[in-house]
Formats: structure tokens, sequence, C-alpha cells
């Protein structure tokens, strides 16, 4: 329970913190003690990292997927085929409500009152998402997370050349935007954040055409190219907060085992939310197999580019072969025998 | 690199270098102006749409201004089933709320050929009522001859020919032509002695011929408006009585099939959406 607290907090924009030793479990703190005596074959290991630099498996599966997903609409319209109808903020699938939630939010506090069709639509996403991680939403459906993604690329490149700043900002701040964005719904009677909201902006964009609307979009992006990294998604965007709520206890999620990983910090240098991954660093894991935080977007990043496989996808009650943190099984028999 | 978090000092322990604690507090001040900035651009978005200073024609049974904003989640489901297009999302400058539906009754009226307001039926959030199932429950706006001096047969005129230019692209269902699919208006042509082509394009007018031939559009009866919208009336005094006027009744729905139709440039009958047929009863 402590963890999940911890990582809620974190998702609403706590640093993480060293654990005190207490906090450590018996069997990660004979893990710890082990790792101190063996040393690390650096060009082996230097040999995986050359080759999961070029992995972009979960990457591409996910590109595809965003894709499709958003080309379906588009699609569906186009074509009139009616598989999927309307935008991302509310749709049809095959004729069943989906609501994006916090579209759905927004708009059942400034309108304070909420149609049946609202409610399935809401419903559904939510189990939908509860199911398959939360915040996935963002890194597997936000079409703007995928452009924002291609920008990212090019913010890295200028930054080499230091051509880009480095502006960070604190992370408590998208929450603060989403309390504001819900009190503002709910006093003004207005979706207000729906007027920013690039996700909102783009999903329409693709399916009814170009809007002026996109340059408000070109404005964001060009931040984040020049000013500050990935800076909507890690500190405006209160979607990201409320699928993450929804992703708290999701069985969809990233887990990490500290046995044997380099402790390098390739995964945190690729990902969007890169405090959800302080836990690979060394001596910060609590057990041997804990879970990446609610922040954590699924995206599959960290799980591409770790050259010891110490970050994989689980699926909670189907994994049997990596049970879960306090399954005795989870202790490593093999090296303390 | 800077892009993580730094660590924050454990409670009780306030050990930070001087420069780790400037950058702490600019970091904290760079994220209020952050916040405000985002909130004053999302704000930006109310301001012309609470002044209402562009109001347009919302689809049918879209609910009072300021509920219909509050309530639209912008996702164009409206727009999708349409089967003439009539309805769009409004764009960033435009100031009746970015992503909502609009209608443009000139270019392209709602002519209820749907007959069942899919429209209405599409509304996942309840902007557009479900209270209303027929075309003449519909309260979009309410008609009126704006600009009398123009009207074709205010001047006792008659109408020959296409309706309005070559590159005009509305669509209406001419149910005696084509029972199922709108066609394009400049197809047609007219031959009229007094022009009357707001009349014969009206859809409640045409209900009421129907339900009056005993063919209600789908057999429903429940279809059958209840209140005539609009006809033609001899004015008075004059030139013989050649001259007619359009005269707007209570059942009018202000879909703004008229103002489409309407061959005089600009439109002599257009949709006033400040008022509807409920405001022009109790008046």
């Amino acid at each position: 329970m402590n963890s999940v607290l911890e990582s809620v907090a974190q998702l609403f924009g706590r640093a993480p913190h060293k654990p005190e030793k207490h906090e450590l479990s018996i069997p990660v703190q004979a893990l710890y003690e082990e790792k101190k005596k063996t040393r690390i074959n650096k060009e082996h290991l230097e040999k995986l990292h050359e080759e999961h630099r070029s992995n972009h498996k979960w990457r591409n599966r996910r590109w595809i997927t965003l894709l499709v997903v958003n080309l379906l609409f588009v699609v569906s319209f186009q074509f009139d085929v009616q598989l999927v109808e309307g935008a991302l903020t509310a749709s049809r699938v095959l004729g069943f409500h989906m609501a994006d939630l916090n579209s759905a939010l927004q708009v059942m506090l400034a309108f304070k009152h909420v149609v049946l069709n609202l409610v399935i639509g809401t419903l559904t996403v939510f189990v939908l998402w509860f199911l398959v991680g939360g915040r996935s939403f963002c890194s597997w459906v936000c079409p703007y997370h995928l452009i924002a993604e291609w920008a990212e690329k090019v913010y890295l490149w200028l930054r080499r050349r230091n051509l880009a700043l480095d502006v960070t900002f604190h992370r408590g701040v998208r929450t603060v935007f989403w309390v504001v964005f819900a009190l503002l719904a709910l006093a003004t009677g207005y979706t207000v954040f729906e007027f920013i909201s690039p996700t909102g902006i783009v999903s329409r964009a693709l399916i009814y055409g170009p809007t002026l609307a996109l340059l408000w979009v070109g404005a964001l992006l060009l931040f984040e190219i020049f000013v500050s990294r990935r800076a909507w998604c890690r500190y405006i965007c209160p979607i990201g907060i409320t699928y993450g709520l929804v992703g708290v206890f999701s069985p969809l999620r990233v887990s990490y085992s500290p046995k044997d990983c380099a402790h390098e910090g390739d995964c945190r240098k690729a990902c969007l939310v890169p405090h959800v991954l302080d836990v690979t660093i060394k001596g910060r894991a609590t057990d041997v197999r804990v879970p990446i935080g609610a922040d954590c977007t699924r995206c599959g990043l960290c799980v591409d580019i770790c050259p010891t496989g110490s970050l994989k996808y689980e699926y909670v009650g189907l994994h049997r072969a990596h049970p879960g943190p306090n399954a005795p099984e989870a202790q490593p028999r093999t090296e303390s025998a | 690199m800077s892009d993580q978090d730094t660590p924050q000092p454990r409670r009780g322990k306030p050990i930070l270098g001087e420069k780790k604690r400037l950058e702490e507090r600019r970091k904290f001040l760079r994220s209020i102006v952050l916040a405000g900035g985002g909130v004053t651009a999302a704000l930006l978005g109310i301001v012309p749409t609470v002044g209402a200073w562009e109001p347009r024609l919302r689809p049918p049974g879209a609910l009072a201004e300021n509920k219909f904003l509050a309530s639209c989640i912008k996702c164009g489901q409206c727009v999708q089933v349409c089967p003439v297009e009539a309805i769009r999302l409004a764009d960033l400058l435009d100031g009746y709320g970015l992503g909502t539906p609009f209608i443009d009754a000139r270019a392209q009226a709602c002519e209820f050929s749907c007959d069942g307001l899919q429209c209405v039926l599409a509304c996942p959030t309840g902007a557009l009522t479900h209270d209303i199932a027929y075309p003449h429950q519909v309260r979009i706006g309410f008609a009126e001859v704006a600009r009398p001096q123009k009207c074709l047969a205010m001047l006792g005129q008659g109408f020959k020919g296409r309706i309005r230019d070559e590159a005009f692209s509305g669509k209406f269902r001419y149910s005696d032509i084509d029972r199922w699919n709108p066609l394009p208006v400049r197809d047609q042509t007219f031959d009229l002695e007094i022009c009357d082509l707001c009349v014969r394009h009206c859809p409640i007018e045409i209900r009421i011929a129907q339900c009056a031939q005993g063919k209600p559009p789908s057999g429903d009866k429940n279809q059958c408006p209840p209140t005539r919208a609009i006809g033609l009336e001899a004015m008075h005094g004059g030139d013989g009585g050649k001259r007619m006027k359009p005269v707007v009744y209570e059942g009018c729905v202000g879909c703004g099939a008229c103002e489409m139709v309407c061959p005089t440039e600009p439109a002599a009958i257009v949709v006033d959406m400040t008022k509807n047929a409920d405001t022009v009863r109790k008046a």
C-alpha cells in the first residue's frame, strides 16, 4: 500500500527519494550485497548496449497501434464505414459509446448534469484503460504524444549541439493545472481546458481537416523543441493525471528487477517521465521486483533499451513466470544457495 | 542531465548548497509562470464565447447557448452523421467555442433529409437534447424577411433558371426525384411565375403537404408538423395584386433551408438566431 501512495504522490509531482535501509526487503538487501561483490563485464555490457539502442520492438508496435487507432477515426469518417465515429474526446466504436475520461470529467463539471450515454462511455473507457495500464492512453493512443516524440528527437539533436535550452519545471505544476482546470470548468460552466488541449485539437484536425488551432499545437512543439523537453506531457497535461489515476491499480505495468541491472541509466535517458525510473538507481528498489509507478505511460522505451532485460512488461495475474514482489519464489535462490 | 528531478532533501536535513537552493527557487518561480501562462491561454478561449461576439446557429436540439457550451464534448459525431454535412466545427478564431458544432445555413442548411434527427441521436452528452425526435420540434432559430427590398416575390417577380451560382455546393432532398439522396441544389432548374423558392424548400411545409396526401415521412404520423412554417400571402395595394410576401408562421424551426435557396444576393430571408418558435409564440 505504501508503494501505491508513493506512486500517486510521484504522479502528483513529488520527487522520488532514496529509501531508508529498513524499507528494503531482506532479499533485495542480500541482492545488493551480492552485486557489490560481482564485477560487471564492461565490454560485454557495452556490446549489449549497442544491440539494444537499435532495438525498437515496443516502440514500433506502439507507433503502429497509435497510427491505426487514429487512422480508424479518419477512415471511418472519410469512407463512411462507421467503425469508430467521433473523435478522441468522445466516440462510438461499432456503435458502443466511449468518452475520453478527462473530457468527460470537464463536461460533467461544467454542465453539472450527466446523461446516460456519457456514463456508459466514461465507464467503458475507465474499465478499458484500467485493464491496459492507465497512462497507456498517452503513449499508445494520444496523437500529440507521437508528434511530441518526434519533436523530442529534434530537441535532443539540438541539445547535443547546445542549440536548445534545458528548462525544467516542478512536476507538481501539472497537478496545479489539473485542479485549476477542474475548478474553472465548475466555475465558468465551460470546458476551458479543451481550448488548449492538443489531444482534442490534433484528433479533430486529423478527422475533420486542418484548423487554425493547429498553430497553438505548433507553438507548443516549438517550446518543446527549443526550450523544455516534452514540456506539455511532463508539466501541463491534466489528461495524463486523469489516466495516471486510472492506472494506479492497473494490472498492466512495467516492472523492474534489479538482479541483472547494470544501473547505467539508459532507461532514464529515454523516458518521458524519468522519475518513475529512479527506482533503477542502485539501492532504490525496495524489493527484487518492483512495479513502475502510476505516472509511467507504459510506452516501452525502457523495455526496448534495457540491455539486461531488467525492465519488462507484466500483466498481474497472467505472468506465472514473474511472481509478484512478495511471493517467496521471487527470492534469488540460486545465488544464495 | 537536469531533466530529472533533483532528489529532495530528507526532512530535518535542509542541507542544500546555496547554488542549488537558488536553482530550486528559480524552478519554482518558473513553474508558477508556466501555470499562469497555461491557464491564461485557456481562459482566452472563453472570452469571446462568454461575450457571444459571434453567435452561430447550432445543430437541432442544441440546449441554450451557455448550457450547450458546458455540455458539448467537441467530438463531432453530429458532424459525421449529417447526410448533407450541414454541421461544421468552430475553429480557433471563430469565437464561439473551439471544436463546437455550428451551421452556416446560407452554405448548407439543415434540411432534415435524415428525418430522424441523426445529430441528436449521435450526441453523447445531451448537448443536443434527446427530448426531441421530429423536425417540427426543433428550435434552431426563426426565419425572417430581413431584406424585403430584395425579395423577388415582394417585387412581384418570378424566378427562372438555377439557384445560386456554379460554386454553390448546397444540397437538398427533393423527395419527388430521389426519396433517399439529397441532390445538389444547383442542378435543379426552376421556372416560376412568382418566386416561392423559400416556401417550396421549407422542410416543414413539405412534410405538411406529404401528410395531407396521407404519406408522412417514414409512414410515421408523428412526423406531421402541427403548424405551418411559411407561406406566400398577397400584398395589399400596389400593382394588380401580383406581389406576394413570404410570411413566417409559428411552425418555423429555423432550419435555414429558405435562407440557403433564396436566389438573391445576399439572401432576402435569413434565420434570426435570437428567436425561435417558442419565444415568438410567447411574445
